[in-house]
């Protein structure tokens, strides 16, 4: 029975890409680490943190893809769920400094002590043990958008409204963390880490670990995306972004299906933050910045949306694209990225992985005709 | 419950339901019995469309009682749960699942059960393949079954939405313009259609296109400016004058 219900829900696309997803895990640390620096193939340890960040970005276009693509959910705020494990992982890797801070507090991070504070806030306990925080990575984004979605689906507010209430939440988390009093650390957020796990963060085995962590997680979640939208779940989920009111009318609780697919997107794009952070080396309120999820959305709509290897193609081409022209061009990249966006969308409205699934099956299309007789009507 | 439902499927009295003081029913009296056809006509704006509205739980009534099965109160219920008791409802304009194939649209609209817990882990089942392909017999798509439904034809998507219906095994199939749009003899199919289906199942069809309704044979209820105005066999009520003046005389 299971075997059955995992063979049916994967498919060829899927195994491809969790096959290239761990080859690469396995390939780009080693290629770091066990060639000398002077080999053609040496990757460098910086590049090894950059193609790191993307595939944590691709984890976030993933979420998106999910309630975008599939559910029909416009978000415009899921880079709240990405700061929000970030911060968590942040609060975590914070802990983990001890006394080697500045001021060399045993317990309070350095932020506190300049703050004036005398003892670590109530909801920063536990967060020295990664046991703890493992789990709130999920847990935070995914309360926060339960409650969200909890009471924006059940009063069935959809289309452009909830897109402006998504910006709303990310925005007015922004402003929040970004006050002092919040005790996140305010404009400056949380940085200066040391260790992760109790190995230091810095050097070039631990960066390549992470980047393999993060390439592993991306494979987990793409499987997890496969089996959820090859489900008759699924397919609920297309019905709802095609048609809603008949979705309803066949006897759907459409809330239901919205609300289990927007908590586990937003779990998926926690993650995604928790894995950005330690790469990066710092979060900050400015990850909240409504910028940030629309970004998200181009990607999404640049790869494919509604293909779930579209997210991660695209999150992987605009980044790239991102760091080639931030490097050459620095006062060009908004304007290549709002050309981008206008081009993808009057041009390829299905992006790159619809269009050239289109194509595919267009080439074979004939076949199909001449199969089937057209009836007479 | 209202003693007078007793042995009615469908049962509305008194249904009254304001949109910014316009009244689009006014006292609607109306009742189904069980496996009868109903064909329902009347001028734009004579609440057909608010009147399914109520009786699928899309729109509250201000006023009066809609009793399904002598034993429901469907006023109190949402959309999924009156969806679950079995009444089935096709749209004015077909409204199936675009970019799903034919045989995955009949696929969702299949009795089971609604959780998205049990959707997550569903696997179809022979029997629940073979009902898609006697579904799709039955609404003449057998040998569409893997094309999308956004390649069908205006009249192929009227089916597969009867389909559709077909497939939730519903006691009352409420029908919004089936033959809007429709060649001549997919008009004519679609009767013909319908009333396979009204051997099993009570039908109330909504309807503009005269010669569709003569097709189905059966009790005609006018509608006007929100309640009923005459009812009968078309005959009888298309020879009332009040009919002419309102509806047919235009």
């Amino acid at each position: 029975m299971i075997t059955r219900l995992l063979i049916e829900r994967l498919d060829a696309r899927a195994i491809i890409v969790v096959a290239v997803l761990l080859i690469v895990a396995a390939a780009v640390p080693a290629l770091n680490l066990m060639l000398p620096a002077d080999h053609p193939l040496h990757v460098p340890t910086y590049m090894v943190a950059l193609f790191g960040k993307y595939l944590s970005f691709a984890l976030l276009a993933l979420s998106v893809d999910l309630v975008w693509g599939f559910a029909g959910i416009l978000t415009l705020g899921h880079g709240a769920f990405f700061a929000l494990g970030g911060y968590v992982m942040g609060m975590y890797l914070m802990r983990q400094i001890g006394a080697r801070g500045v001021y060399a507090n045993p317990t309070l991070p350095d932020f506190m002590v300049f703050l004036n504070w005398k003892e670590l806030p109530w909801y920063w306990y536990g967060f020295d043990s990664f046991a703890f925080a493992a789990p709130m990575i999920l847990l935070v984004p995914g309360l926060l958008a339960l409650a969200f979605g909890w009471f924006a689906f059940r009063s069935r507010v959809t289309g452009v409204y909830l897109s402006i209430i998504t910006q709303a939440m990310t925005f007015a988390l922004m402003l929040a963390f970004f006050r002092n009093d919040m005790g996140f650390g305010g404009n400056n957020g949380l940085t200066d880490f040391k260790d992760i796990l109790g190995f230091d963060i810095q050097v070039d085995t631990t960066r390549a670990a992470l980047f393999a962590a993060t390439a592993a997680m991306l494979a987990f979640w793409f499987l997890v995306a496969t089996f959820l939208v090859n489900s008759k779940f699924g397919k609920v989920l297309v019905g709802v972004r095609d048609a809603e009111s008949r979705t309803r009318f066949l006897g759907y609780r459409v809330e239901n299906y919205k609300l289990f697919v927007w908590t586990l997107s937003a779990m998926m794009a926690g993650v995604a933050g928790a894995l950005y952070v330690p790469q990066v080396g710092i979060i900050n309120p400015g990850e909240f910045a409504p910028a940030n999820s629309i970004e998200t959305v181009i990607w999404v709509a640049v790869g494919g949306r509604g293909t779930l290897v579209g997210a991660l193609i695209g999150a992987i081409a605009v980044n790239f694209g991102k760091t080639w022209f931030t490097g050459a061009l620095p006062e060009f990249w908004l304007f290549a990225l709002g050309g981008l966006f206008v081009v993808v969308t009057l041009f390829l409205p299905k992006g790159i992985v619809g269009t050239l699934g289109d194509l595919f099956r267009r080439r074979k299309r004939p076949v199909d005709d001449a199969l089937e007789p057209q009836p007479a009507e | 419950m209202d003693g007078r439902a007793l042995g009615s499927l469908l049962y509305l009295d008194g249904v009254s339901v304001s949109f910014d003081g316009f009244k689009a029913l006014n006292s609607l009296s109306l009742v189904i019995e069980p496996g009868e056809m109903r064909a329902i006509i009347g001028p734009n704006g004579a609440g057909k469309t608010t009147m399914m509205d109520v009786i699928t739980g899309k729109t509250r009534p201000d006023d009066g009682v809609v009793v399904f099965n002598a034993e429901t109160d469907l006023t109190q219920l949402d959309e999924a749960a009156i969806a679950e008791l079995g009444i089935g409802r096709k749209f004015q304009k077909p409204t199936v699942f675009e970019s799903h194939t034919v045989a995955d649209n009949i696929a969702l609209a299949l009795k089971a059960p609604r959780s998205a817990f049990r959707a997550l882990f569903h696997l179809l089942s022979g029997a629940e393949k073979d009902r898609i392909e006697e579904i799709l017999t039955t609404i003449r798509l057998a040998g569409k079954r893997d094309m999308m439904a956004a390649d069908l034809s205006h009249g192929q998507k009227q089916w597969l939405e009867i389909g559709m219906l077909l497939a939730q095994e519903p006691k009352l199939l409420l029908v919004d313009e089936p033959a809007a749009g429709m060649t001549d003899a997919e008009t004519a199919a679609t009767a013909e259609l319908l009333r396979d289906i009204a051997r099993e199942k009570s039908v109330v069809v909504v309807e503009h296109d005269m010669t569709f309704v003569r097709d189905l044979g059966v009790k005609v209820t006018v509608l006007h400016e929100g309640s009923v105005l005459a009812e009968g066999p078309l005959d009888v009520v298309s020879a009332d004058h009040r009919v002419i003046e309102v509806y047919l005389g235009r």
